[in-house]
Formats: structure tokens, C-alpha cells, sequence
């Protein structure tokens, strides 16, 4: 084997006291890729940022070697790291839209770092810049060079990063989480687009990222951090299939998978959370959660060793793990069945449409224009039983967050009716009686927000129980204390404040407080997206498990499919304020399936890079396309009949309702089977 | 525990400091002042007229053989009543016409801030002697000392008030679209409550602020209006009539101008020493509340 290109050699970084990583031994090939996976707080960023010299002042590499091609960057000055920065080492970073500068054209900037790096001059700088916007296929590369930040979307300015740190042919490059910030059609086109440049120009590539199903189907080694230690490298492959360590093991167990249904398997999620990295356990730093741990894990540090050839894991019980013996799985907690019941309808949207008003300049008042509006939703009819489980999946931009806000009355519906049960909803929350208000609540995408900070956890809580169940004193005290047990908080937390609780915890709470009231229809939008992986199944196990003990009804919504199908009974899938698709969940991931539906589902991280990619962006919900909104972007387009002609509903065997002008006998000939996941 | 830590922030800094020793010491004064002065402000000593600061007349006596030291301290009260007094109704109205005005949004938030905008164009003393000269033609020129001082409250309360609204307008539009107002609306909060218990407190560090600083500039202005007559009438021991009436005789009485047109820079400077402070810290609170979480 040839000598590394990259070489940790028991690197340690500290901030303050701090243990950010500890010896942490990591080889990369020439042109190899290798995976960095871990959950906020394991270290991923800043091992990062650590090869790339960029940590912060108060970061310090407290022991260990960083050696590029041999040299050690750890003890290089910062002018021998000017001279290899965007040369050897390139980084493309999370966040697009603040990484461009905002005030600098596109060309200037990717011409800037040629003509440091490269000395070329200006002219030459700006055509190479032009070149490397072609090579990052983005279209008409002149108009994009003259073009400012903000005129891009994020695919775009995703795309121009890659395109800033690939300019000068860097050996190593070093990705971010480069599409954590971006919509899963674009996530996907773009994954593509870095596995192809990096074959083309035979950089090695560090990927990090906290999602496994982004590394695995574009990484040869995958290497697993938690808590400042590496804990497991592997190929990646194999470490999908035969993870040694209980943590990485829980990990992939916290995923659910396409074709998984939550009545028959309930997802594992991870007891407990990441050590503070300043008191960490004396022993295994996965031994509080680990479901294996004996003495020896609590008392001594595992060392890292080499199970099998090319797969090294820090666990004391590797051997009877990988005999099979011992079985790191987290233990399941038992879900009573869910009960079949009569799907008595609850709630009927008919022709529901959100509508946000523009301003309009004075001219336009004077000459007595209509007020132009964004139609976030666009004539939406759908139907809920009592106790189901409706999923819906879309972008951003798709209008799902939209048709959740006003269901729930905070975005009034300027058109069409919701009805629950007989009964007519008026569009304004505010227009809604008390007792009405108890049957609709709603979990909120950010946890942070969610609860008043200034308020402690049992006032949050006892709020939605005086307002609309008319709890006082004694009765009230222990609905609170029966809430908090309900989603499994101490008791003692009524007293806290939401700054003293962790993210999962205070969507815990709010979640408590949603079901509080006893609502008929809860409302969950992206409940989980904000969260870590490993906290991510256990609040979504919770989600159902108090869903299933209320009877309640949920609409659950989500950019994240598998998730949605594991979820929910039916799935419907929307675009641009408009129903594409609704059916089974069940019957998702068989086709035939609307275009889009296709699009997204291929679009799954993980699910391999087959299927087919989406081009361009979302139009814009101001201007619509004309006749199936779909149609700018469908791979499938019929040309003139989709151009000018709104779809119909078209119904398939399998119990789908499709808006599409392509008969589902002919989608199903053009859509691949479901593959299975590695 | 809250509260502690702020108060700890805002000595620790030295400005800061001599800004609330400055604020507590003119309280102080205004609150003991009267029961301490050693001569009565408003009674001549004929037997020392225009004497130089000294042993016994601290700053001196004036053209009238007042005791300017017994005249600063009696001022102490009437300028912390009317300048606190005033803040205190300005920051109350501007409060709730801010916070509903924020909430709300539409039409009426549009109607109410063109309305302060349209008044705060007009500089605040020209404002205040506008409407002085309204009260006075409404009320005519007999109206007693009482009356004067309601007068100059009610046109502190007209000035700043607008002032005040913007500051917490501004929080609670940032704030009204959080998802903790949203739950609230969710969970059947009435209008009053969203607006005290999940809106007011996020506004209250900048409204904390605001307030300082409008207590110095109030100082400020009834200084000036006393300076110009139109504010607090002869003979009562105000800071801005002292230093005209100190003005007027600067030649042979320097120390009674001086007096008081320094202790009115002390106070304002004071004031707005603690503004700042204030700042500094809940800004520093807010940061090291991220930290933690």
C-alpha cells in the first residue's frame, strides 16, 4: 500500500477543557473517499476543520499529527498554509448562504482565488472561472458569473462552492455537510454531481456528515465518531451491513427504511444523550447508552483494534458481537398493537387554498389592481378517519407547512372549506372557540421556539389544561406531573426553564402539551428535522405511541419520504401548493407512481444513484406553470398536453390517486421496481 | 438569581458603576433631600447675600441670599418626580400601544406608527413648548405650581411615548411569529395574555434600556423648560430655572449657575452611563445563555 495521502496520527483538539477529539488515528488514500459520520457533538467538524488548519483561536491541537503528503500541518505556520490551502486542500462548507460573499458577482470570486493561488491574471482568471462554472454543470455559466449571491438558489450556490474549492485541482477535498442546507432533489443532484468531479479529477474527498444514507452509496470507507473518539471505520459496505459497534449499530437502527412499517417494526431509538465533552466517562465513552456495557466498559477505554481487515472498532466487545453472542441492538420498547378502528371521517378539506397578499406599489393601488397574492396552496382536497395517520411529504416551497398552518388556523384558508367532523372551521385561530381550539393542536418543527423561555416547563404545560380543559390546583399539578411522565421527563423539570433542557427534551415538551388538551387532530410539521439522528427515533416512537394511547389523528409532515412512510398510514405528496399523489402508505414505494413521487423516492439517500434526478428549481409560486405545475421539470413530460392541460385525478390498481395526464399502465412500464437498500 | 447576575454584570464594569452610584444618589437626594437641607431653599439670609462657597454655604449663596446647596438638593425632588414620573407614563402607554400595535399588525399598526412618526419629526422641544403653549392658552396663566408640574408630565408622556412604542413594536413584530405565540394562540390565550406573558418579556431588556435613557433625556428637558420659563414657575428650586435665574447674574454670582447647570450634566451623564450599562449586560446575559445551550 502506497503511503497515505492523509495521516491522523492520535490527533487530539481541545477547546478550553473541552475534549473535542481524542487520538484520533484516520489514514486516507490518493483519491480515495472516505466518509466522517457523527452526531452534533461527536467531533466531525472539528476533525474538519482541523485538517484544514481553520479552528478556531480558542481550538487547540493539544497532541498528535496532521500529515498531508507527509508534511504535518498540525506544526505548519500559517503561511506554509496559505500555500497549500485551495491548492492541496480545498473545503467546501455547509452553508451556502453565507459562505458566498454577498457583495462580490459569482466570477469575481472564483476568479479571486485563481489569481492567488494560481497567478493567473485577471482575464485569464475570469475565463477559467467561467470554465469552472461549466465544469459543475451549471447552464449559461456567463450570465451565472455576472450574477450576484442572493439571484442564485441554494442548489446553485451550493454547486458554485463546489465549483470555488475544485478550481485549482486541490488533492484533498474536504466536504462539510455540503448538503445539509438543501432540498432532497437537489441534495441528490448534487451528491451526484461531487461523486462524478471527484472521479474526474482524482481528489481524495473527507465527507462529513451526520446523515449514514448521504455516505453510503458514495463513500469507499466510512469512519463513525461520538463523542471526541473514533469508535469504528470500516468499508463502507460493510460497515452497513455488519456494524461491530453498538453505537454505529443503533444508529443505522434509528433510520427507518423504505418498505418499513411502523406497526411491525418499531424503531430502536437511543436511550439517553452525548456525554458532556467535559466530563467524559472514565471508560467506553458509549457505555451510559450502551445497552452491551459490563464493568470493564465503565471503568476502562476500549482500544482501537482491527476485527477484520480494514475494519477497526473501539469496543471492548467486539469478538462477541461479530461471533454473534452478544446482540447490540437497543432494546425495543413494546408498542401495544395499534387497534384497527372505523375510519369514521374526522376531517374534510375541500378545495383548500392559502393565499399570502403582496403589497402593491401606489401605481398599482391608483390603477386599481387586484392585490396580487403567493397561492402557497392551491385547491386541496383531502380526507382524514378518525385515529389514521396522514403523511405529507415536499419540499420547501411544496405549500405542506402552508396547508398544516391552516388547518390549525394560523395561515388563514382564503378559499375553500375545512370541515372536522360536521363542523366548519372559521379560517382565523383567533376566530375559534376554546372547545374547538382543544381538538386541534400542533407540534412545531423547532424545539427551540417552540416553548416560552420565559416561562418554567409546568406553567408551559399547564396553560393548554386551564385555557380548554379548565384544570385548577391539585387536578391541574398532576396532570402535569402525569404529562411529563407520559413523555418521559423527571418530574423535577416542571420547575426548569427551556434553556436548562436539551433539544429532544423540549420537543418532548411540547409535545406533552400538544396532547394535552386531549386534541382529536395533531398536527406534527417536521417534528424531528431539527433533531439529532439518535434522538430523532425515540421522539418519533413517542409521537405514536401517545397517538395510539389518545386515538388521536395526526397529519404528519415531512421533506424526509421514509420517514412519512413508516409513519403514517396514507402518504400524500405535494408540489408547489398543489396534491400530487395521495394513496397507501403501503403501496408507496411500488410503482406506478406520480412523476414526482418517482423523483423523490430515487432521491432517498442511500437508495443508490439510480432513478431518475430532477432538473432546474421549483418555479416560482407567484408565476405557477401553466397546465400541471409539474411539467417544467417532469422527466416524463408529454410536451404540449402538460404544458396547456390540468391533470386529472387518475386512480391505480394499487389504490393510489395520481394527477398525471400519463395513464398509470404506461408510469408503471417507465418506473423501476423498488431496489433494496445496502 | 436572574436579576443577581445583571446587577453583578452592571457593577462589574467601572462606567457603569459610577453610572447607577450617580442614579442612586440622585434618588437618594430627591427621596431625603428636603429633610436634609441645611437651610430652607426658599428663605433669604439676609445677613449673607452673594457669599462664595464656603465651610457653611457649600455652593455658595445667590442674588436672593438663597442657600444654593439647600436649592440643588430641594430640586432633586421635583425634577425625579417629574422626569420619573413622566418616564414611568410614557414607558406604560408606549408599552401597550407597542406591544398590541406589533402584535396586531394591518391597518392599525400603519395608522398609529405614520401617527408617531408625523410627532416624532418635530424635535422634542420644540414639541413640548408647543404644547406648553396649548395647556397655557387652554388654562390661561394663574395656574398653580401643581398644575405646572402636571403640565410638564403630560407633555414628557406625549414626547416619549411614541418613542417608547417603536422600541417594543419593533420586539413584537420580531416576536409574534415565533412558534411559542403561535402555541399560545393554539391553546386558547387570550389577546392580554399573549402580549404580557409571551411577548412583554422578551421586550424587556430593550425596554429596560429605553427607559434609562429616557429618564436622562427627560432630565434633560425639563431643565430646559425651566431654563426658558415655561416649565416649573419662581420661586420653586428647579435645576433649569436656577441656571437662568444663575444666568442672569453671572458676573457677581458665578457658583449659582454653576451649581446647578452641573449637577444637571452629572444626572444626565449619570443616566445614561447606567442606559449603557444596562445593555452591555443583558446583551452579555443573552450570549452566555446561548453559550449554555
Amino acid at each position: 500500500m502506497s503511503a497515505p495521502l492523509l495521516e491522523l496520527r492520535r490527533l487530539s483538539v481541545a477547546y478550553g477543557g473541552l475534549t473535542a477529539l481524542r487520538e484520533i488515528d484516520l489514514s486516507l488514500q490518493t483519491g480515495e473517499t472516505l466518509g466522517l459520520v457523527g452526531e452534533s457533538g461527536s467531533g466531525k467538524t472539528t476533525l474538519a476543520l482541523a485538517v484544514m488548519g481553520y479552528l478556531p483561536p480558542e481550538g487547540r491541537v493539544t497532541g498528535g499529527e496532521i500529515r498531508l503528503a507527509g508534511r504535518d500541518l498540525a506544526a505548519a505556520t500559517r503561511a506554509e498554509l496559505r500555500a497549500i490551502w485551495g491548492i492541496e486542500l480545498a473545503l467546501v462548507p455547509q452553508d451556502p448562504f453565507t459562505s458566498l460573499n454577498p457583495a462580490l458577482k459569482i466570477g469575481a470570486q472564483l476568479a479571486e482565488g485563481l489569481r492567488l493561488h494560481r497567478g493567473l491574471t485577471r482575464a485569464e482568471a475570469q475565463a477559467r472561472a467561467i470554465e469552472s462554472l461549466r465544469e459543475v454543470r451549471l447552464p449559461d455559466a456567463e450570465r451565472l458569473a455576472a450574477a450576484y449571491p442572493h439571484q442564485l438558489s441554494g442548489g446553485q450556490q451550493q454547486r458554485v462552492l463546489l465549483a470555488l474549492a475544485l478550481s485549482a485541482r486541490p488533492r484533498l477535498l474536504v466536504l462539510d455537510e455540503p448538503t445539509t442546507a438543501l432540498d432532497v432533489t437537489t441534495e441528490a443532484t448534487v451528491l451526484d454531481l461531487v461523486r462524478d468531479l471527484l472521479a474526474e479529477t482524482g481528489a481524495a474527498a473527507l465527507y462529513v456528515s451526520h446523515n449514514l444514507g448521504v455516505v453510503a452509496g458514495r463513500t469507499q470507507r466510512t469512519a463513525v465518531l461520538y463523542a471526541s473518539e473514533l469508535v469504528e471505520d470500516a468499508p463502507t459496505a460493510e460497515l452497513f451491513q455488519r456494524p461491530l459497534h453498538p453505537y454505529t449499530r443503533g444508529l443505522l437502527d434509528s433510520l427507518p427504511r423504505p418498505g418499513q412499517r411502523r406497526a411491525a417494526q418499531p424503531l430502536a431509538g437511543m436511550a439517553g444523550r452525548i456525554p458532556p465533552l467535559n466530563d467524559l466517562p472514565p471508560g467506553c465513552v458509549f457505555a451510559p447508552r450502551c445497552p452491551l456495557a459490563n464493568e470493564q466498559c465503565h471503568a476502562e477505554r476500549p482500544p482501537l483494534e482491527e476485527a477484520q481487515p480494514g475494519h477497526r472498532v473501539r469496543c471492548h466487545r467486539w469478538p462477541e458481537i461479530l461471533a454473534g453472542t452478544a446482540d447490540p441492538a437497543q432494546p425495543l420498547t413494546a408498542t401495544a398493537p395499534a387497534l384497527a378502528r372505523a375510519a369514521e371521517p374526522l376531517l374534510q378539506l375541500e378545495d383548500v387554498t392559502v393565499a399570502y397578499p403582496l403589497r402593491r406599489t401606489l401605481a398599482e393601488v391608483l390603477a386599481g389592481q387586484p392585490r396580487p397574492a403567493v397561492q402557497a396552496v392551491a385547491g386541496v382536497d383531502l380526507q382524514l378517519g378518525k385515529g389514521r395517520t396522514l403523511g405529507i411529504v415536499g419540499e420547501s416551497g411544496s405549500g405542506k407547512t402552508s396547508l398544516a398552518r391552516a388547518i390549525v388556523g394560523l395561515a388563514p384558508h382564503s378559499g375553500g372549506e375545512i370541515h372536522l367532523l360536521d363542523l366548519a372551521l372559521p379560517p382565523d385561530v383567533q376566530q375559534r372557540a376554546r372547545p374547538l381550539l382543544a381538538q386541534l393542536q400542533m407540534v412545531f418543527q423547532n424545539p427551540e421556539e417552540a416553548l416560552n423561555p420565559y416561562l418554567t416547563i409546568g406553567e408551559s404545560l399547564s396553560r393548554p389544561l386551564v385555557n380548554l380543559l379548565g384544570l385548577r390546583g391539585p387536578a391541574l399539578a398532576a396532570r402535569i406531573n402525569e404529562l411529563l411522565e407520559a413523555v418521559r421527563l423527571p418530574a423535577e423539570y416542571a420547575a426548569r426553564r427551556p434553556g436548562q433542557l436539551s433539544g429532544g427534551e423540549k420537543q418532548r415538551v411540547a409535545i406533552a402539551r400538544a396532547f394535552a388538551a386531549r386534541p382529536e387532530l395533531l398536527v406534527a410539521d417536521e417534528p424531528v428535522s431539527a433533531l439529532d439522528v439518535s434522538v430523532q427515533a425515540s421522539i418519533l416512537n413517542l409521537l405514536h405511541r401517545l397517538q395510539d394511547e389518545q386515538g388521536a389523528a395526526t397529519i404528519f409532515i415531512s421533506h424526509d419520504i421514509a420517514v412519512v412512510a413508516y409513519l403514517a398510514d396514507d402518504v400524500a405528496v405535494m408540489y408547489l401548493g398543489r396534491l400530487m399523489q395521495t394513496g397507501p402508505a403501503a403501496a408507496l414505494f411500488k410503482p406506478p407512481h406520480h412523476p414526482y413521487t418517482e423523483a423523490l423516492l430515487a432521491a432517498i439517500p442511500g437508495g443508490g444513484a439510480a432513478g431518475v434526478r430532477l432538473a432546474g428549481e421549483i418555479p416560482s409560486a407567484l408565476h405557477p406553470p401553466s397546465g400541471c405545475p409539474f411539467h417544467t421539470r417532469c422527466p416524463h413530460s408529454l410536451g404540449e398536453l402538460c404544458e396547456t392541460e390540468t391533470p386529472p385525478w387518475q386512480a391505480t390498481a394499487n389504490g393510489k390517486q395520481i394527477f398525471c395526464h400519463i395513464p398509470p399502465a404506461d408510469l408503471l412500464a417507465l418506473q423501476p421496481r423498488p431496489e433494496a437498500r445496502p | 438569581m436572574r436579576q443577581h447576575s445583571i446587577v453583578r454584570r452592571l457593577l462589574a464594569d467601572p462606567a457603569s458603576a459610577l453610572g447607577a452610584a450617580i442614579v442612586a444618589l440622585f434618588v437618594l437626594a430627591a427621596v431625603f433631600g428636603p429633610a436634609l437641607t441645611p437651610f430652607d431653599p426658599n428663605q433669604s439670609i439676609y445677613e449673607s447675600v452673594r457669599v462664595p462657597p464656603s465651610a457653611q454655604h457649600w455652593f455658595g449663596t445667590d442674588h436672593l441670599a438663597r442657600d444654593v446647596f439647600s436649592r440643588v438638593l430641594a430640586g432633586a425632588r421635583s425634577a425625579l418626580l417629574l422626569a420619573g414620573g413622566g418616564t414611568l407614563v410614557a414607558v406604560l402607554f408606549g408599552t401597550a400601544i407597542g406591544l398590541v400595535s406589533g402584535f396586531r399588525g394591518g391597518w392599525l399598526d400603519e395608522v398609529l406608527m405614520r401617527f408617531f412618526d408625523a410627532l416624532l419629526s418635530l424635535p422634542a422641544l420644540l414639541l413640548a413648548l408647543l404644547l406648553l403653549g396649548t395647556l397655557r392658552a387652554a388654562y390661561g396663566e394663574s395656574v398653580s405650581a401643581i398644575g405646572r408640574g402636571l403640565g410638564v408630565f403630560l407633555v414628557l408622556a406625549v414626547v416619549y411615548t411614541p418613542i417608547v412604542a417603536r422600541v417594543v413594536r419593533s420586539v413584537a413584530l420580531g416576536v409574534r411569529g415565533r412558534a411559542w405565540v403561535e402555541a399560545a394562540r393554539l391553546q386558547g390565550e387570550r389577546l392580554p395574555r399573549i402580549l404580557l406573558r409571551e411577548i412583554l418579556p422578551a421586550a424587556l431588556p430593550a425596554l429596560a434600556v429605553e427607559a434609562a435613557l429616557r429618564f436622562s433625556y427627560a432630565i434633560f428637558l425639563i431643565s430646559s423648560l425651566g431654563f426658558l420659563g415655561v416649565g416649573v414657575q419662581p420661586p420653586n428650586p428647579d435645576w433649569g430655572l436656577m441656571v437662568n435665574e444663575g444666568r442672569r447674574n453671572l458676573s457677581q454670582v458665578p457658583w449659582a449657575m454653576w451649581a446647578p447647570a452641573v449637577t444637571i450634566a452629572v444626572v444626565v451623564v449619570g443616566a445614561n452611563l447606567l442606559a449603557d450599562g444596562l445593555k452591555r449586560a443583558l446583551m452579555e446575559r443573552d450570549l452566555q445563555r446561548e453559550k449554555d445551550a
